[in-house]
């Protein structure tokens, strides 16, 4: 296949540009980053400075990768990272277009690798149980009903990618937040300290800067996991229900 | 040197108890004072980081990540293991301790492979308590699933994506300590020395991945938990980012690597399809509980499937051969990694592979799926349903079971492995060598651990499935927080380390030194060429079979090679800028090194055990000839330079609990 790529590059020589390259022999059964890997190694072999990506596990687990292809986050294919998009889905002659996320709250590190640290910290606002090792019961002394289970997996399996973001018209971080609000305010385990959890990641979230939700559901649209924006609703109930009474107990 | 692995005296199943009653402490007010260095922030890392910050040491926690989410641990499928005995059938601790000694094929030492099936019912508890949210059966209780080379139910799952689970479990526990100010993380900072003051290790040189900048960090001890090096072979199922320069820095400081050659080969990977290939793809090993491992009968038929004129589905039953379950009728499908890797490989060197490499075998689930699809008839009451009707519903239940898997595989190859058997075949997985450890899971440099796949303590020279996410979360969970103790409890005197120090600044310069030779190459080759060059070397001598003849060669070739390598090697921009192309030239340098490393130990290894394969050791049937008269040891390597030949240090492994057998699945 031959192919035409516009890659946004930005750091060193550019300012922020899409950058043209051809690529002239590309095999179909390609992944999406191989590609990109032989577009570097020619830009090497020129003594030019190869595209910046992130990537790491390659199987669609680890959520490093992160980039818009002809504007859809990790491409037009549906539940599919970019690392596990393969060139059989694009034609010869493409023009491949490929910017990083865009998002206030993830700037550009250099060409198509953002900072994503704002997901971090909305985790330690309060996306955890408090459990200290050691303090467990057994694992069987709370049955828990396996549709709610599955549930509460459905949400879990975001992989902190942050496409919800770039797909979001607001940037906004609500289907991030909601799944792991989620996850954990779905589980007996979790239900303790849900109220505390929803306020303060919700704080934090907005602390970042992630825009606002207005239901464009896009998130869920270019969700690679295909977490459903049930968990927004989800989060909005948590969250208000969370606004009534008072820390203190009376 | 005499290696001491300092396992507690007293009968097996009392050592760690006895221990844990007897080591040392550190008081609270003393905790305070101490740092902590810990360096990786997979299921080891960030389950040891959060644990000893609960405990209230200072915790520094480091990731080359952008995130301690996305660790490789995240891409572990499977399950874990534990000794819970939930199904009530027949398991044990010591059942447990025994299969894993098995399963290793009696090269592990037995307290620790003791102690880390001690502690795994504890683990399940601590990520259930997490909300890790394990398979469940209907009545809400967890549900288990079988993995190669036990008999029994006990492993735990999420999905296929157990590993996933559990990091997001240790990650937010690591997060919440980062909250409370107990740890303090490092994103985007790479460990590239660690820096011994006095003999005792006492910091890490890092380099900030944004800005370049070499840092210098003190503390009182240093915990390696970096992963293994199975990216040394170049394709693995290993993430991209995967090294051992981490690793092999502590080993140019003085640590010793026990048993390089042990390296897992994983039997059911999807196959290499092209030379642009950056990585391999593993299927789950719980597959196997369902699916059939088969190759045609007749090398016309292999034939004719390569070329496209045929397919799995033209080839009748009775032209099959299903491999394991006809060399190993007790274990069947279900036989350990090593072996069924070894198999595979057998099958395809006899002209049998199905893909158009030559390299793949089939994994078949149609009679799982017409199984599963009866029963479902069955149980709906449905006595005349046709075949139509039974293969939607047992789709459905492998869909439920490994949906994930096939639609990851579908992604890959574009095939659907409903209808169509998939394709795989062997591929480099998981590295059971590692730095030596201790019974406290310390190097023989005193203050520095290492915990994980970084070490080499528990899995011989085979792991099981689901024992890697066991052994990381034990060592971070329930070991380190203990044994460390052992070490700290002499220092609480002991100051706080000035990073002025000129050993910090030794080291510094050292590090420098190496960045500024690879930039200054300026050759022709990118880093990337070498590392395929590398792994193309390692496969081929020192993969799933290996003779002494190819590892004298393998040695040559890849001496030359790096001799090209700091001629010709061409690393673009600078240091002090976000530099990738400079992160992968520094790990592949040091792949060069321990590459040699694994050659030289499978050399001196003249047996076959577990996943090292000379082919000079093997008995009639082409099965493993151990030998346990002059190779019943741990083969720990002290390195002295690329001049010089590395020296091997011995540590008998002493077996009083288990009779010491051929390795039998038959």
């Amino acid at each position: 296949m031959k192919l035409t790529l516009k890659i946004w590059r930005q750091g060193g020589k550019y300012k922020g540009e899409l950058v043209t390259y051809q690529l002239n022999d590309v095999n179909p059964h390609m992944s999406f980053l191989e590609m990109l890997d032989v577009l570097n190694e020619e830009l090497i072999a020129k003594k030019e400075s190869p595209v910046a990506f992130e990537h790491d596990c390659r199987e669609g687990i680890c959520g490093t990768c992160s980039m818009v292809i002809n504007g859809y986050p990790h491409g037009p294919q549906a539940k599919t990272t970019t690392c596990q998009l393969h060139m059989r889905h694009f034609k010869d002659g493409d023009t491949i277009v490929i910017e990083p996320f865009r998002a206030r709250a993830f700037p550009v590190v250099r060409d198509l690798v953002v900072d994503r640290g704002a997901f971090d910290r909305i985790i330690q606002a309060g996306g955890y149980i408090s459990v200290n090792t050691g303090q467990a019961q057994d694992a069987n002394s709370t049955p828990i009903e396996k549709d709610l289970s599955a549930h509460a997996f459905d949400a879990a399996e975001c992989i902190g990618c942050g496409a919800c973001v770039a797909a979001c018209p607001n940037a906004s971080a609500m289907l991030f937040v909601s799944a792991k609000v989620s996850h954990l305010a779905l589980l007996p385990q979790g239900k303790p300290e849900a109220a505390r959890r929803v306020q303060n990641m919700v704080k934090q979230m907005d602390a970042e800067g992630f825009g606002m939700c207005s239901n464009v559901t896009a998130c869920e649209a270019e969700c690679p996991k295909g977490i459903s924006v049930t968990n927004i609703a989800r989060l909005n109930r948590e969250f208000i229900s969370s606004e009534f009474g008072s820390e203190t107990q009376v | 040197m005499i290696l001491d692995g300092k396992i507690p005296a007293g009968p097996l199943e009392e050592k760690w108890t006895h221990y844990r009653s007897t080591v040392p402490l550190v008081a609270p007010n003393n905790k305070r004072r101490i740092d902590i260095i810990v360096v990786g922030t997979g299921l080891a890392g960030a389950s040891a980081a959060a644990s000893l910050g609960e405990l209230g040491y200072n915790v520094k926690a480091f990731t080359f990540h952008d995130s301690p989410r996305r660790a490789h641990s995240i891409a572990a499928q499977g399950g874990i293991n534990a000794a819970k005995n939930y199904r009530n059938d027949g398991d044990s601790v010591y059942r447990l301790f025994y299969d894993t000694i098995k399963g290793g094929d009696y090269r592990a030492r037995e307290g620790n492979v003791y102690r880390l099936a001690e502690v795994s019912a504890d683990i399940i508890d601590q990520a259930v308590a997490q909300g890790v949210p394990f398979a469940r059966e209907y009545g809400g209780l967890l549900e288990n699933r079988s993995f190669g080379g036990v008999q029994v139910s006990r492993t735990f799952y999420a999905r296929g994506q157990t590993g996933q689970q559990l990091l997001l479990g240790a990650y937010q526990a690591l997060s919440r300590q980062v909250s409370l100010g107990a740890v303090e993380l490092y994103n985007r900072h790479e460990m590239l020395d660690v820096v011994v003051v006095d003999g005792k290790a006492r910091g890490i040189i890092a380099r900030n991945l944004l800005t370049g900048k070499l840092e210098r960090h003190a503390a009182h001890c240093v915990v390696l938990a970096t992963g293994g090096y199975g990216n040394v072979f170049y394709l693995s199922t290993n993430a991209m980012m995967c090294n051992v320069s981490a690793a092999w820095r502590a080993v140019r400081r003085g640590a010793l690597m026990a048993n390089p050659c042990f390296t897992q080969i994983h039997p059911t990977c999807i196959p290499q399809s092209g030379d642009y290939q950056s990585k391999l793809t593993l299927m789950s090993e719980s597959l196997r509980n369902d699916g059939r491992v088969w190759v045609p009968k007749k090398q016309e038929d292999a034939k004719a499937i390569r070329e496209g004129r045929k397919t799995a589905l033209d080839i009748a039953e009775d032209d099959r051969d299903y491999f394991l379950e006809r060399r190993y009728p007790a274990f069947g499908n279900l036989v350990p990694r090593d072996v069924a890797s070894r198999a595979a490989k057998i099958a395809c060197d006899e002209g049998l592979g199905v893909a158009p490499t030559g390299l793949a075998v089939f994994m078949d689930f149609s009679a799982a799926i017409q199984r599963y699809g009866q029963s479902k008839a069955h149980n709906a009451g449905m006595h005349d349903a046709d075949k139509a009707a039974i293969t939607e519903l047992g789709e459905k239940v492998v869909e439920e079971k490994y949906g994930n898997l096939f639609e990851m595989y579908e992604k890959i190859t574009g095939e659907n492995p409903y209808k169509m058997p998939m394709k795989i075949y062997p591929a480099v997985h998981y590295t059971m060598g590692g730095l030596w450890v201790d019974y406290n899971l310390e190097t023989n440099i005193p203050g520095l651990f290492a915990i994980g796949e970084c070490n080499f303590s528990d899995h011989g020279a085979n792991r099981l499935g689901a024992s890697a996410l066991m052994q990381g979360l034990a060592d971070g969970y329930f070991v380190l927080p203990y044994t460390i103790g052992a070490f700290l409890s002499n220092e609480i005197r002991t100051p706080k380390f000035d990073p002025a120090r000129e050993e910090f600044a030794k080291a510094e310069a050292d590090t420098q030194t190496r960045i500024n030779t690879l930039l200054g190459i300026k050759g022709n080759q990118s880093v990337e060429s070498f590392h395929r060059r590398l792994g193309h070397i390692m496969w081929t001598y020192c993969g799933m079979a290996r003779t002494a003849e190819g590892l004298n060669q393998a040695r040559t070739m890849l001496r030359e090679l790096r001799d090209e390598f700091y001629k010709d090697v061409f690393v673009p921009g600078a240091n002090e800028e976000y530099n990738p192309e400079l992160e992968k030239a520094l790990r592949v340098a040091d792949f060069l090194e321990q590459g040699e490393l694994m050659i030289l130990d499978a050399l001196n290894r003249n047996e076959s055990c577990g996943g090292h394969f000379r082919e000079e050791y093997q008995d009639e049937g082409g099965e493993a000839k151990r030998d346990d008269q002059n190779y019943r040891y741990v083969a720990a390597w002290e390195y002295t330079g690329w001049e010089n030949e590395p020296v091997l240090h011995k540590e008998q492994l002493e077996f009083e609990n288990v009779e010491l057998k051929t390795r039998s699945y038959k």
